[in-house]
């Protein structure tokens, strides 16, 4: 489903992302693993296409189409969808009118925002004051009206009480599992996703099939996300790094 | 016999306004002051109700508890369907209340500057409300100031009386019918609330390109009452300059200034509201929300604190949506006691892109994502704005041109 290949992206006129690829199979879930500031988010806010994130080479391919110079709302209307991490503040626009016109008038707001305990922030101004547990459930709520194919979550745990950790588990399981309104992918089957997790905790409510770990900007690992992660509690990113290196030596050393 | 008020608005005749560019009095003629009443406002042409509906004017009256209609200078309709509230020409009133000498020309002063001073010299008439006793006019009472020549200038008096205890609403519309481009509106507007008296006043300005504008209003408070002020400008103008002021006079009083405006090109607007508060326990707040799409918008707002337990807050922001729009905000407050808490928030800038594109992050092209920032920035201002009214502005944002950079 997303394919990227050889991704390296400046922000601010540095260089994050040095010759990533990695790619998401239609159906499967994929976990980003690596120590902050290894580049985890400034690959989903690339993917989605903000600006501010420059390609400088490499592209991304969804279904084997270029995007990676596309304008943010064609890749959604193609089916991505992201949890931001730190959305920003849109004053004076309501939560509600936000979520209906994501659903295109398909949805109703209020039903939605029941399923995870959001009714009384629908009059609200839409992360205006929100915590960083309201301001998950304000994105997943929002993801629930717009039903992406491709799920693009930046830490969905982070910040959230442990009840509303189970709310939000099975909503994200549901929005993995449930039915697509993107028109000629409806009948097949699989969504995808790309997650961020430190803790590992989502991956109690969805099963996930890859995980990549991601150090200095770039691809280091990839491999069972259980067993990453465990390995990760474990030796730590370090052990990553140098692992990596290690089979870059060996690499070299095969080639000589 | 001259009096001494009338020798004072001669000798203002050539005084400038203290804020606006000048406008030549004498590039006008004066409004017809006889012009044909009406019935009711269905019987004016489609196009004038269209405009009036435009304005937040209801033709058919419903759901209204008085309707009053100035056309050029003037009155061409004035009725009052509901109980508890009195509603009839300015100059009528001068004649059934005797003690309505004692108001007019109170608040606002003849000599302010040649627009005053003008409209006090034409004897200009208006309309005068009042709110009896303890009555709680739950319709709202609705005037129109109708400019229906070309090059027409338009002298309004108007006087508002919230008796003590009493609560009630007004919406004025102001607006030019079709084909009128040029033209020029002078409005002296005093109101008096009493004891523990509450009046919300919407203001929707629906002019057009060539229009100049010169509102003076003064909003005199007693103690325990509440005013609530909303203003609209959506429409292209010429140039707008008004400054309402409220001076707090009794204790706890409470006062609010929403204000929404967009100056497009050619437009210059120069909006400010202004809360004096002069007793204590007084509160204010003065939200304004302004929006250029190349024309020049300077917001204006003064907070005075003169008494001590007051509270107020002054909020200014600005969105310039083309390379040519200005905007300048100038937020003042002067406090004159230690025990004040007064507070301002000024911005001016363009829309921000992490909004926009967090919108189009959800699938809205980028149009309609700058559409719907724009008007949730709108929106803030707008907020106390009556229910019945809302519609329709929503209907004038949308079709107003408002694009990002």
């Amino acid at each position: 489903m997303l394919d990227i290949q050889n991704l390296t992206v400046e922000v601010g006129g540095r260089e994050i992302l040095h010759d990533l690829s990695l790619n998401v199979m239609t159906g499967y879930t994929t976990v980003l693993f690596g120590p902050n500031g290894s580049g985890k988010s400034t690959l989903l806010m690339t993917i989605m296409g903000f600006s501010g994130y420059k390609v400088k080479s490499g592209r991304i391919l969804l279904n084997g189409e270029d995007i990676t110079h596309m304008p943010v709302n064609e890749r959604a209307k193609r089916g991505i969808g992201m949890m931001m991490q730190r959305p920003p503040n849109l004053t004076g626009v309501r939560l509600k009118d936000l979520v209906r016109i994501t659903g295109k008038g398909l949805v109703d707001p209020a039903v939605l925002a029941e399923d995870l305990n959001m009714t009384s922030f629908l009059d609200r101004d839409v992360n205006v004051g929100f915590s960083g547990g309201e301001i998950k459930r304000s994105e997943i709520l929002q993801l629930s009206a717009q039903q992406p194919c491709l799920l693009l979550l930046d830490e969905p745990e982070s910040g959230v009480d442990l009840v509303s950790i189970e709310t939000l588990g099975v909503k994200v399981h549901d929005l993995l599992q449930g039915q697509s309104h993107c028109a000629g992918w409806r009948e097949r089957s699989g969504k995808a996703a790309l997650i961020i997790t430190h803790t590992g905790t989502i991956l109690d409510y969805v099963e996930a099939d890859r995980g990549y770990v991601m150090c200095n900007g770039t691809v280091a690992c990839s491999g069972n996300p259980r067993e990453l992660l465990a390995e990760i509690r474990k030796m730590g990113y370090n052990e990553c790094i140098r692992c990596k290196l290690n089979r870059g030596a060996n690499l070299i050393e095969e080639n000589i | 016999m001259v009096t001494d008020e009338e020798k004072r608005a001669k000798e203002a005749l050539k005084k400038e306004g203290k804020f606006g560019e000048s406008i030549d009095l004498d590039a006008y003629e004066e409004g017809s002051r006889g012009l044909a009443s009406a019935d009711s406002l269905e019987d004016l042409p489609k196009d004038t109700q269209q405009t009036m509906l435009d304005s937040g004017i209801v033709p058919s009256q419903q759901g209204k508890s008085g309707t009053f209609l100035l056309m050029d200078n003037t009155v061409v309709h004035s009725t009052t369907l509901g109980s508890g509230v009195e509603l009839m020409p300015l100059r009528q009133a001068l004649k059934v209340h005797d003690w309505l000498k004692d108001y007019i020309w109170k608040a606002v002063q003849p000599d302010t500057d040649k627009y005053t001073a003008e409209t006090y010299l034409q004897n200009a008439d208006g309309y005068f409300i009042r709110a009896l006793p303890g009555a709680k006019v739950k319709l709202p009472v609705q005037t129109c100031l109708l400019l229906k020549n070309r090059s027409t200038k338009q002298f309004v008096h108007n006087v508002l009386i919230a008796e003590e205890d009493s609560e009630f609403e007004v919406v004025t519309g102001c607006a030019t019918t079709k084909g009128v481009e040029k033209g020029l509106h002078l409005g002296i507007s005093e109101f008096f609330l009493k004891k523990n008296s509450k009046l919300t006043f919407t203001m929707i300005h629906n002019w057009s390109e060539f229009i100049g504008v010169r509102p003076r209003t003064v909003i005199q408070m007693d103690e325990g009452a509440t005013y609530i002020n909303n203003y609209v400008s959506l429409k292209p103008v010429k140039t707008i300059q008004t400054y309402p002021t409220a001076n707090m006079n009794g204790a706890n009083g409470v006062c609010r200034f929403n204000s929404v405006a967009v100056a497009h090109p050619g437009s210059s607007l120069d909006l400010g509201s202004r809360a004096i508060l002069n007793a204590p326990g007084c509160k204010a707040e003065l939200i304004s929300r302004t929006i250029t799409t190349g024309g020049t918008v300077i917001a204006r707002g003064q907070l005075i604190g003169n008494a001590p337990n007051i509270k107020a807050h002054l909020e200014c922001k600005g969105l310039i949506l083309s390379e040519k729009g200005v905007q300048i905000a100038i937020p003042e407050l002067e406090a004159r006691v230690p025990d004040v808490e007064m507070t301002h928030e000024a911005a001016v800038g363009k829309i921000a892109q992490d909004q926009v594109e967090y919108l189009m992050s959800r699938g809205l092209s980028e149009e309609d994502a700058v559409g719907m920032i724009v008007r949730g920035f709108l929106d803030v201002g707008i907020r106390g704005i009556p229910e019945h009214l809302k519609a329709e502005i929503d209907k004038t944002l949308l079709e107003t041109n408002v694009r990002g950079m």
